[in-house]
């Protein structure tokens, strides 16, 4: 114990907390100085916490939304491009089940695939009629790509596609909008006149306001074969699921390689296909949050300057106050490094605490307006990075502007120093 | 060689040809004009002078808190003037203890923290600066006012206080410069008191003073005069003193007057003075011997 504080490093950690006592005392000796002070810090480190907690929580809402499309998602369908479209038509380019099975089997960058066709017709259960159902047409891969629970009954299987069955699956908006008993599986469904076993209910999964849903409807799925046979000239694309949401850019250009060869295009024929990538639209928005990231950190590390230099003035005046004061230390013994120490330890402190007010401030109307109902944020909430990037850079502004009042204690000569008046 | 003692004795203090040159203006003035002087260990020296004689100037190149614009200034050994500002902060810390006139305290702290303050900078630790700093506060007599701030200490208290830290790191030589100047009759003389007990208990002692009756209680007084030391001998010797001592016993006492053995003693300075200037090869002043 005795050796240990006798060791240098004992005794420069004694140094520091020594002067970090002596700033404390310091800064609640002259409180309302010390606010005024670090107004310039209180109110960047305040402004930083607040945009970086706006701006997190709208990155969380944005990424939130896209995952609940599922960031490995991506849709393939047929497109007639603009030169063609007075010789093609949509039954030219529409996607084929053979299409989907050569990418099942070429592109090492996609996970699954099912194919998707609709239907039109209107959906019936004893005297209550739903207009307006989707009625979508799925291979039983489908379960795999999109997240909805199977709350009652059983998902589809291979050979009710591969066997034409006539089963379907229904969301659980069905069961209310068709007035269907709390447990329908084992019912039959009217859709477009034929008799459709119910097999199963999945949840009903509100698609979001960004992606053109909102409200829930009643859904209808039945095997992709089933609907096809029902009417042969719907249209077709695909839903896929690459391995990993990385490699999108891969599945993009194998798919793309894939269906053009198979379509015979030749090189300045454009794709007669298009595609959209959730991810690629993920990683467009994170580029515009980061910019406005930037441009909010330029703005906040002006306010933290003109916060310093408030610092740096106010430990100019610090240390000519009390020059008598560093005189006397000198005289008994303080070499200019110690002096150094504590002046440069009392701006720490000093931005510190200005840093420490400015997060209450920020915590506190972050608070308040997260109880605002409604807001297009997910979590309002202070990220912890920006509790670091605060605290961090208040110490930092705290180095760098008490350096030169620091310096110039430290150089004082003792005996100029306690005459001085 | 010194009263007290011999040749073996290294001596504390070495001065050699120690020059101080403020500059004010276009002038260059000569607070310190080639100033040898050595104090061995365990001497009371008393330094006087007028005011201007340049007797503060040396207090604060002894205190090492100032450094001479030439000459040479040697403690226990080490050469100050060779040192830089990191060395010489150390050397203020352990061999040195200074005391003010206007005792200098921490206004904000508490004597117990005043007296720790100089530990803050030495490799003591933490439980036995406490320690320190109590026994020495016990020493000076102020145990029952550790707690106590400095504006609620009397004058003497404080100057005690400000003893205590002076002490606190056990330093080789007690330098004060006017302790008492600040302080009424009654507490010069508890002040006095405290620093001859000291010095009985080994401490050297170096005072300033402008005051016959403080310096008395010196074993030895260096007189200044424009820079120079003019006398130096030991208190029971000193003619200036012995001339102050009769007549204050004869109740003639007058501090400002100016006595014969003083303007004896200037006009034999100034005859030296012109000497060396002209002749004279540089060293130790003969003059200062005179009367021994």
């Amino acid at each position: 114990m005795l050796r240990m504080l006798l060791s240098p490093i004992g005794m420069v950690r004694r140094l520091i907390w020594q002067s970090v006592f002596l700033a404390i005392g310091q800064v609640w000796a002259n409180k309302f100085r010390a606010v005024l002070t670090a107004l310039g810090i209180i109110i960047g480190v305040g402004s930083v916490t607040i945009v970086a907690a706006g701006l997190d929580g709208m990155q969380g809402f944005v990424l939130n939304e896209f995952d609940k499309f599922g960031a490995r998602k991506m849709w393939v369908w047929g497109d007639i491009p603009e030169d063609k479209e007075e010789v093609m038509s949509y039954s030219d380019v529409k996607m084929s089940v053979y299409e989907a099975r050569l990418i099942l089997q070429y592109a090492p960058s996609i996970e699954s695939l099912s194919p998707l066709t609709y239907g039109g017709w209107d959906v019936g259960y004893g005297k209550t009629m739903a207009k307006g159902a989707r009625i979508t047409g799925i291979w039983d891969t489908w379960h795999d790509i999109e997240d909805r629970q199977v709350v009652l009954g059983r998902p589809f299987s291979k050979a009710d596609n591969e066997e034409k069955h006539q089963v379907c699956l229904i969301n659980e908006q069905a069961i209310e909008d068709l007035k269907l008993s709390i447990d329908p599986t084992g019912d039959y469904l009217l859709v477009g006149g034929r008799r459709f076993l119910i097999v199963g209910v999945i949840e009903t999964k509100e698609a979001s306001g960004m992606f053109g849903g909102g409200q829930s409807r009643v859904e209808v799925y039945m095997p992709f074969n089933t609907l096809k046979m029902m009417n042969p000239y719907s249209g077709t694309h695909f839903v896929l699921e690459t391995i990993s949401a990385d490699a999108s850019e891969a599945a993009q250009d194998e798919i793309r390689f894939i269906l053009r060869n198979h379509r015979n295009l030749d090189p300045e024929e454009a794709d007669t296909f298009d595609m959209f990538v959730l991810q690629s639209e993920i990683e467009n928005f994170n580029k515009v949050a980061r910019v406005i990231g930037m441009i909010v950190g330029a703005i906040v590390f002006v306010s933290l300057i003109v916060g310093g230099v408030g610092i740096m003035n106010i430990m100019l005046v610090s240390v000519s106050e009390r020059t008598r004061e560093i005189g006397l230390r000198k005289a008994v013994g303080a070499k200019p490094f110690v002096v150094l120490l504590q002046f440069l330890v009392e701006a720490v402190v000093l931005c510190l605490f200005g840093g420490a007010i400015g997060l209450l401030i920020g915590f506190g109307i972050v608070a308040g307006v997260g109880l605002i109902p409604n807001l297009p944020i997910n979590e309002f909430e202070i990220p912890q990075w920006a509790l670091w990037l605060s605290v961090g850079f208040s110490a930092l502004v705290g180095i760098v502007f008490g350096m030169f009042p620091a310096i110039k204690a430290s150089m004082l000569n003792p005996i100029d120093a306690l005459r001085h008046e | 060689m010194k009263p007290g003692h011999g040749d073996t004795d290294q001596p504390t203090i070495q001065i050699r040809s120690l020059k101080k040159i403020f500059r004010v203006g276009d002038e260059r003035v000569h607070a310190l004009d080639g100033v040898d002087l050595d104090i061995y260990p365990n001497e009371f020296v008393a330094i006087m002078g007028a005011s201007g004689s340049g007797k503060s100037t040396l207090m604060n190149i002894l205190g090492c808190l100032d450094q001479p614009t030439r000459g040479e200034y040697v403690l226990n050994g080490h050469p100050t003037h060779k040192m830089g500002m990191g060395r010489l902060a150390q050397v203020r810390n352990q061999e040195i203890g200074f005391i003010f006139q206007s005792f200098e305290l921490l206004s904000r702290a508490t004597a117990f923290k005043n007296v720790m303050l100089p530990m803050l900078y030495s490799k003591r630790g933490v439980l036995g600066s406490r320690r320190r700093a109590k026994k020495v506060l016990g020493m000076v007599g102020l145990s029952d006012r550790m707690t106590h701030r400095p504006n609620q200490l009397s004058g003497g208290q404080r100057q005690r206080v400000a003893i205590a830290r002076a002490l606190v790191n056990e330093p080789s030589i007690l330098l004060a410069d006017e302790p008492t100047g600040n302080l009424d009759s009654k507490t010069t003389v508890e002040i006095i008191d405290l620093f001859k007990q000291l010095h009985s208990e080994g401490q050297t002692i170096i005072v300033v003073t402008h005051e016959e009756d403080v310096a008395g209680h010196a074993e030895r007084i260096v007189r200044l005069r424009d820079g120079r030391v003019i006398s130096d001998y030991s208190a029971s010797e000193d003619p200036i003193h012995l001339d102050w001592v009769e007549r204050m016993a004869a109740g003639r006492g007058n501090l400002a007057e100016v006595t014969a053995a003083e303007i004896e003693l200037n006009s034999e300075a100034d005859s030296a003075l012109l000497e060396e200037r002209g002749a004279e090869p540089k060293g130790r002043s003969i003059f200062a011997r005179k009367g021994r």
